[in-house]
Formats: structure tokens, C-alpha cells, sequence
């Protein structure tokens, strides 16, 4: 299949998928049969619209930055939620709540700064080549450090309400988010969106190793830094707005890369496009209610997420 | 189009060397395992940071230019990820060039392996992988290949096509310089020999005279003998 052709049939899965989000809410129908159009619109702008712009965004974020962080260290296995990025944004996020305040930015701000220290360690320690092991091993390690410092954090909370908050915003949610949430993450991710996708050749020639895409002309150190920089503005951004999120930036990259001829930097596009698609249907399903409550989105990622990990380990024994 | 090479050094695995290549010839690097063959080449490719200097026509390698320039193909066979043969060999045209099919059928035909073209590079041998990865080095028609080992891993026939094809392209002006350790491929298919040893250049002149009996056993520990090279007894043994 074409890159083009796998784009274009994303995009038109898509479609129906954000109509259905947009407009799929029984406070909204029940104000179209009231005919109350000032309260349809606000529904519409203030709720829905915020929603479903912020899982495609997220979605999308984490699809190309697991794609991203694929390519550059050339390891199946390489994802924001595996190595350590996502752990080190929830960590910059709460430090952020407790000492700054809360506020969307603050929060957003420490995500990005938790991301891109949890990556820059990740590099610095697993060195430029990173096989598989020592890849492994760093994520593991400095992940587990982020989820230590977190549940440090969580248990000097300054109150069992503040313990709450947090611990739910971890688990992963789009609920009640606005437009506030969405003026702050949307320019983030799609900043870092484009910075990655300006990468896509580099990443295609960078299958051939680090040494032979240099004398072609690449100059690794540079793409390196501006993948890593990328990937954790994306990852902190989505991260500081919806909790963690996992799975969908391990999983995307390896539903869509076959597809493309197992093109790294072709298969960018498609990977944010079905990242973007599969958040949204996760975030829709959370929607209906179970046992009169909502359940998190980074529950159900996981739930689907963690039996295709457990695939991949099986077929690649 | 000449290549020069002044004062280039990697301490401690290679002393400098200062030297010429001319165009339009086959340059053969020979030397035991651990002489610095893909030290030198690695060197004069730009990859590794160092004393001396590289240049092309008294310019240096500007990124610009490279992928017309100069091509490096390393010893390892590695690719990240499965891809097409097609899709590896475009990749040599320089990342973000627009794709040209008809110069990665003419690259895959010089080597033997238009019928891999659609085949993913984990389903072929590793000589048949040598043979794509070689095609990927020649599809820019680069006016300097440094190749490290390009015909190990093959069969004696595309070893023999391989080298004929370097020839050729000599005869059209390409500098071509290449790691070999088949002696009886660098004396009968190269025009000079450059001849390491524990990070020297030791001798350079044409095969006959640098694969004289004295370089042989001094470097090579090995001598003509009525079957073939024979080791030479070690001094110390």
C-alpha cells in the first residue's frame, strides 16, 4: 500500500470518528430537542470540540513520537510510555501542581520539562547506538526512578483531596477538559509535529546506521537533539493535559510501519493519523458509562495496549 | 578530480598517512586484520574526527555534495529495519531526493540483483544483502567510492563481477578505493595497492610490487607455495 493511500484511508476513518465525538452526547441532543441553540453551542464549543481536538492531538502526538523515537534509535521497542518520557512528564506535572500552583500552563510546562530530561537521560546513558539491552535497561531504570519521585510526591501531599486529584489524573482521562487545556497543549503538539515530520527523510536514511547516514550528508548529532526536543514537547504537553496515556505510541508504529515498506520516516504520517484515530475511539468507548462511572482513558489504552506488547514478545522469540 | 590526503592520523590505530589517489583507478587496501584499513577509509569519508586534512579537487567534503561526491560502504551488513531492496538502494540518492526508479534498476542490475528488488532485505542471504547494499553505495554515481569489503560474503562468481564492475567503472572516471583481504582479487584487479600494517601505510605501487615475497612474509606471515599461500613459520615458534 502507497503512503499516500494508508493516509488517505486514516484520515477517512477519521472523519465519521470526530462527527461521532462531536456530536455523540446526550446533554447536546437533549438541548437540540429542547431547541436551546445557545446551550447546544456551548456543549458543542466549550465541551466537545476541546475533547475531541485534544485526543486527536494526544493521539496523534503519541503516535508520531513513538514512530519518532523508533526510528532514531533504530528499536522496535523504543516508546515514550516503555522509556521513560511519559513517567518523567507525570513527574514534572505534579511537581508543577505542588510548587506552581496548578495552573494549565505551569502544569503543561512541567510535563515538557519532565519529558525532555526523562529522554536526554535516556540518550545520555544508553549512548547513541542503543541496542536493544541497554536501551531496555536505561528505560526501565529511569521510568521506575520518574514512578518513585511520583509516588514520593503523592505521599506528601498536602491533602487526602489534592492525593486524589492527582491519582486520577494519572490514570489517564479526557473528561472536563476545555478550551483552556486545549489553547495550551494544541500549540505544543503541533509545534513538535512539525519539527518531527520535517525529519521524515533523515529518519528513512538513518535505517542504514548512524555512520552511513552521515556520509550522506546527515548530521546525526542535530537530528538526534531535535527528535528528542520534538518527542518530549509532544509527550510532556499530552502527558500534562490528560494523565498518562499508555501503549499508543508503543503499539501505533507497528500497526502502520509494515504497511509502508518498514519505512521509519514514511511511516510518520500514518502513525500519527492512527495514533490520533485510536485515541479518539478509546475516548469515545470510556464514554459510556459503566457502573455509572466514567472509566479512564489510560485504563482502557493499557487494558488493549498490554496484550499486543505481550504479542510482540511472543512473535519475536 | 584527485584526492589527496595530508597528515591524516587516528592515534593510536593509525599513523599519518599523506598521500594521493588519482581518479579514474581501482586502489586497493590491503593489509592483515588490525592493519587500519577501515580506520583509513572511515578517515578519509569524514566519519571519524582527527588530525590531517581530505580534499577533493584541493576542496574539502561539504554536505552539500557529498551524496555525488564520495560514497562509504562499511564492512557490517546491518539494517535496521526489513525493508524493500528498492526502497534500501533509493536511499543512496540522498535522504528527501526524489525517487528515481530507473537508477536504482540500473544500481540493482550492475550488481546482479534486479530480482530482489521487491524482496524485504531480512529474507536475503547476507551475500545477496553485500550485493544490495553495494547498489545502494553506486546509485548517486558518486565520483569516489570507498568500499570496505565489498566482496566478502560473496559467491566467486559475483566476487569476479563485482570486480569487474569497479574496473568498469574506473574506465569512466570513478576513484574507486576499496579494503580487500583476497590477495589474488587486489593482484589481478586493482591498479595500486596501498599496503598497511599496525597502523602504517608501509608501501604503496602497483600489485607486483607490493605483493612481492619480503611484504608478504614481513606483513603477512605467508609465501607462494606449490598449493597456494602457505603461513610462514613464526621466528619465535
Amino acid at each position: 500500500m502507497t503512503v499516500k493511500r494508508l493516509s488517505w484511508l486514516l484520515a477517512a476513518l477519521l472523519l465519521p470518528l470526530v462527527a461521532t465525538s462531536l456530536l455523540w452526547d446526550p446533554a447536546l441532543l437533549l438541548a437540540v430537542a429542547r431547541r436551546d441553540p445557545a446551550l447546544a453551542r456551548t456543549i458543542l464549543t466549550e465541551l466537545r470540540l476541546p475533547r475531541t481536538a485534544l485526543a486527536l492531538l494526544i493521539g496523534g502526538g503519541l503516535g508520531l513520537g513513538g514512530a519518532a523515537m523508533q526510528g532514531l534509535l533504530r528499536n522496535p521497542l523504543a516508546s515514550p510510555d516503555v522509556l521513560g518520557p511519559s513517567t518523567g512528564a507525570s513527574l514534572g506535572a505534579v511537581l508543577a501542581g505542588y510548587f506552581l500552583g496548578g495552573g494549565v500552563l505551569a502544569v503543561a510546562l512541567g510535563g515538557v520539562v519532565g519529558a525532555l530530561a526523562a529522554l536526554a537521560l535516556l540518550v545520555a546513558l544508553a549512548g547513541p547506538v542503543a541496542g536493544t539491552a541497554t536501551l531496555l535497561l536505561a528505560g526501565v531504570a529511569i521510568s521506575a526512578l520518574g514512578g518513585a519521585l511520583v509516588n514520593l510526591a503523592l505521599s506528601l501531599a498536602p491533602s487526602p483531596y489534592a492525593l486524589y486529584d492527582v491519582m486520577f489524573w494519572l490514570l489517564g482521562s479526557l473528561a472536563d477538559r476545555s478550551l483552556p487545556q486545549l489553547a495550551v497543549a494544541g500549540p505544543l503538539i503541533i509545534a513538535g509535529a512539525v519539527l518531527l515530520l520535517a525529519q521524515r527523510h533523515r529518519l528513512d536514511t538513518l535505517a542504514l546506521g548512524e555512520d552511513v547516514a552521515t556520509s550522506l550528508g546527515i548530521a546525526i548529532p542535530r537530528l538526534r537533539w531535535t527528535i528528542i526536543t520534538a518527542t518530549g514537547i509532544m509527550v510532556g504537553a499530552g502527558v500534562a493535559v490528560a494523565g498518562s496515556i499508555g501503549f499508543i505510541g508503543l503499539v501505533v508504529p507497528h500497526l502502520v510501519r509494515p504497511l509502508v515498506g518498514n519505512r521509519p520516516g514514511v511511516a510518520l504520517v500514518p502513525a500519527g493519523l492512527a495514533g490520533a484515530a485510536l485515541l479518539l475511539a478509546a475516548d469515545m468507548a470510556v464514554r459510556l458509562p459503566v457502573n455509572g462511572q466514567e472509566l479512564k482513558l489510560g485504563v482502557l489504552t493499557a487494558l488493549l495496549g498490554a496484550p499486543f506488547f505481550l504479542w510482540l514478545v511472543v512473535r519475536s522469540r | 578530480m584527485t584526492l589527496a590526503i595530508t597528515n591524516l592520523a587516528r592515534p593510536p590505530l593509525l599513523a599519518p598517512v599523506t598521500l594521493a589517489l588519482p581518479p579514474a583507478s581501482v586502489t586497493g587496501l590491503i593489509g592483515p586484520n588490525g592493519a587500519g584499513k577501515t580506520t583509513l577509509l572511515r578517515a578519509i569519508a569524514g566519519l571519524s574526527a582527527g588530525p590531517g586534512t581530505v580534499t577533493i579537487d584541493g576542496a574539502p567534503l561539504a554536505a552539500a555534495t557529498r551524496v555525488r561526491t564520495l560514497a562509504w560502504l562499511p564492512a557490517d551488513r546491518d539494517v535496521a529495519w526489513p525493508m524493500r531492496a528498492a526502497d534500501l538502494v533509493q536511499l543512496g540518492l540522498g535522504p528527501g531526493a526524489a525517487r528515481d526508479d530507473a537508477a536504482i534498476t540500473a544500481a540493482l542490475i550492475a550488481v546482479d540483483a534486479e530480482a530482489f528488488a521487491d524482496r524485504r532485505v531480512d529474507t536475503l542471504s547476507t551475500g545477496e544483502r553485500a550485493r544490495v547494499l553495494l547498489a545502494r553505495a553506486l546509485v548517486a554515481r558518486p565520483r569516489w567510492l570507498l568500499l570496505d569489503e565489498p566482496v566478502a560474503n560473496l559467491d566467486p562468481f559475483h566476487r569476479l563481477g563485482i570486480m569487474a564492475l569497479l574496473g568498469r567503472l574506473a574506465a569512466t572516471g570513478t576513484g574507486v578505493v576499496i579494503a580487500l583481504h583476497d590477495l589474488d582479487l587486489a593482484r589481478r584487479h586493482c591498479d595500486r595497492l596501498l599496503l598497511l600494517d599496525m597502523g602504517a601505510l608501509v608501501a604503496t605501487g602497483t600489485p607486483a610490487a607490493v605483493l612481492g615475497p619480503a611484504h608478504l612474509a614481513a606483513v603477512f606471515r605467508i609465501r607462494t607455495g606449490p598449493d597456494g599461500w602457505e603461513a610462514v613459520e613464526t621466528q619465535s615458534g
